[in-house]
């Protein structure tokens, strides 16, 4: 962010000597008030004091007393303290203040202080290999922060995932576990498409297919399971492979396992097959950057070693 | 009799005056606003709401959504590490009105564009413990059963591009086609996952 300049942001200086007149002006023009109300015919007493000439109800009379000092000084103070502000911050509008402060280099200075404090750790992190990284406790304490921060709403805090939404935990991995690939995952996002086959199949074709698909882990359900394996050599080979074990290039999920991202009811296999799915991991690389990128990767991939 | 004898004595010259005195105030800190680059002019790469995102903008707006969730990234570090760079007046010229909201019951939202899948959206609208279990956030499941289509969105677009957003006149005639078929949860996600995006990276 390059250093902002309020005069050259105005479409025209006039609106730089517009702002300074009025606030420089006013300023002023309360200190005239005050000390033209300071003297003058006020009476320097309550006893002394003359009436207005407002009276109600007979005798009820509002009497001409001077200001309170104390009031007074105080409000004179208040006038000093705005014209020592606008000398020490950009509050004129056409002086930018002694202090040379601005919002943006107050938070470019918050983050330089975070970086001096924390920059060195990220570029010793990024330094070391992610499987040796995941054996550093301080290192996977501030992951375990990140992953909070970061991955919790769709991971869950326990990164136990849940429907839609992959198990970090266990050792199954929809596009490979390996530490370059979960930081590719991370890092660039990914998108799995699996297109719907209802139409192509219809009613007895999901049904066989989903029959099948169930006895690959060893469940029985209603089918005709060659019908089914007929159908699954046709259309789902190319993906999930011939023996039905998925490709993590395509993040096509293992179906001979007991894992299923979107649920294990027979329910959702059948919505599955029928409406397909589109199962999306956002790009982070971008707003993390590197350096937490890089340690989150090592979080996770520690995670499939407990 | 001097103008403070006179003020103290005529109610409407006592308020007249306080008016004045008032308008000062808004003359120095609104109307230069009008002025400046920063505020008027929009950041490079910011295109106008889609019709759909902008049928998505006016659930969000039927809805109070912005009585709960802020879309003011302030420049704070904390707040820049969550949920990315801070908001710049120039990224809300074709927001009308901004939403920038006042207070944060949930998280800021300026920047839930492209954070979560489309999918993790629908979940979420419909049952946020779904997805996040210790949220406090209501559902609103009616989202995915109201239709968008059949609004005025037409004409609605052809207002914003007379108080100065850059819409084609494609824009306009396709605006009715781009909501056929489609749900206010359709809408509504169009609209979040646009949130923010032309600031990807913090700093």
């Amino acid at each position: 962010m390059s250093e902002y300049d309020l005069m050259s942001d105005f479409t025209s200086p006039f609106w730089a000597w517009f702002i300074f007149i009025i606030t420089v002006g006013g300023i002023f023009w309360c200190f005239y008030l005050l000390l033209s109300q300071s003297k003058g015919d006020t009476a320097a007493s309550h006893e002394e004091a003359q009436p207005t000439g407002h009276k109600w109800d007979e005798t009820l009379e509002e009497l001409n007393t001077p200001l309170p000092r104390w009031w007074l000084q105080m409000f004179i103070a208040t006038n000093i303290f705005g014209l020592v502000y606008l000398v020490l911050y950009p509050g004129s509008a056409v002086f930018g203040g002694v202090l040379g402060w601005t919002s943006v280099g107050q938070y470019e200075n918050e983050r330089k202080a975070a970086d001096e404090k924390f920059g060195a750790q990220y570029v010793n992190y990024l330094k070391q290999d992610i499987t040796e990284l995941a054996q550093n406790k301080e290192a996977i304490k501030t992951g375990s922060r990140l992953f909070s921060t970061y991955c919790t709403q769709c991971h869950g805090s326990d990164a136990g995932g849940g429907p839609g939404f992959p198990n970090l935990r266990d050792s199954r991995w929809l596009w490979g576990g390996e530490p370059a690939q979960i930081k590719q995952t991370i890092y660039s996002g990914r998108m799995g498409v699996m297109p719907a086959w209802g139409e192509v199949l219809g009613d007895d074709g999901v049904k066989n297919v989903t029959a099948y698909v169930m006895s690959l882990s060893g469940r029985k359900t209603a089918g005709d399971l060659d019908a089914g394996k007929e159908k699954f050599q046709q259309l789902c080979v190319a993906c999930h492979g011939a023996e039905a074990t998925g490709n993590i290039a395509l993040g096509a999920p293992d179906l001979t396992d007991d894992s299923w991202v979107y649920g294990a009811s027979r329910r959702s296999i059948e919505k599955t097959i029928i409406e397909g799915r589109n199962g999306k991991m956002p790009a982070f690389g971008e707003f993390l950057g590197e350096g937490k990128t890089h340690l989150l990767s090592a979080y996770v991939y520690s995670l499939s070693l407990e | 009799m001097s103008i403070q004898a006179k003020a103290e004595k005529s109610v409407p010259l006592l308020i007249i005056l306080s008016i004045i005195v008032v308008l000062f105030g808004g003359l120095v800190e609104i109307v230069p606003l009008f002025f400046m680059k920063s505020t008027t002019q929009p950041i490079e790469g910011l295109k106008p709401y889609t019709a759909l995102q902008l049928a998505g903008r006016d659930v969000y707006v039927r809805e109070g959504c912005n009585t709960c969730h802020s879309q003011m990234i302030r420049p704070f570090r904390a707040e820049t590490e969550r949920y990315g760079h801070y908001s710049l007046a120039s990224e809300f010229i074709y927001d009308r009105p901004f939403l920038w909201g006042s207070k944060r019951t949930g998280p800021d939202l300026h920047r839930v564009g492209g954070r979560y899948s489309d999918e993790w959206h629908r979940i979420h609208l419909i049952n946020p413990r779904d997805v996040v279990p210790g949220s406090i956030m209501p559902g609103y499941p009616w989202l995915a059963e109201n239709s968008v289509e059949g609004s005025n969105i037409a004409e609605r677009i052809q207002t914003l591009k007379t108080l100065g957003v850059p819409y084609t006149d494609e824009d306009i005639a396709g605006a009715a086609e781009m909501l056929k078929g489609k749900t206010e949860m359709d809408a509504m996600i169009a609209y979040l996952q646009n949130l923010g995006s032309t600031i990807p990276a913090v700093r």
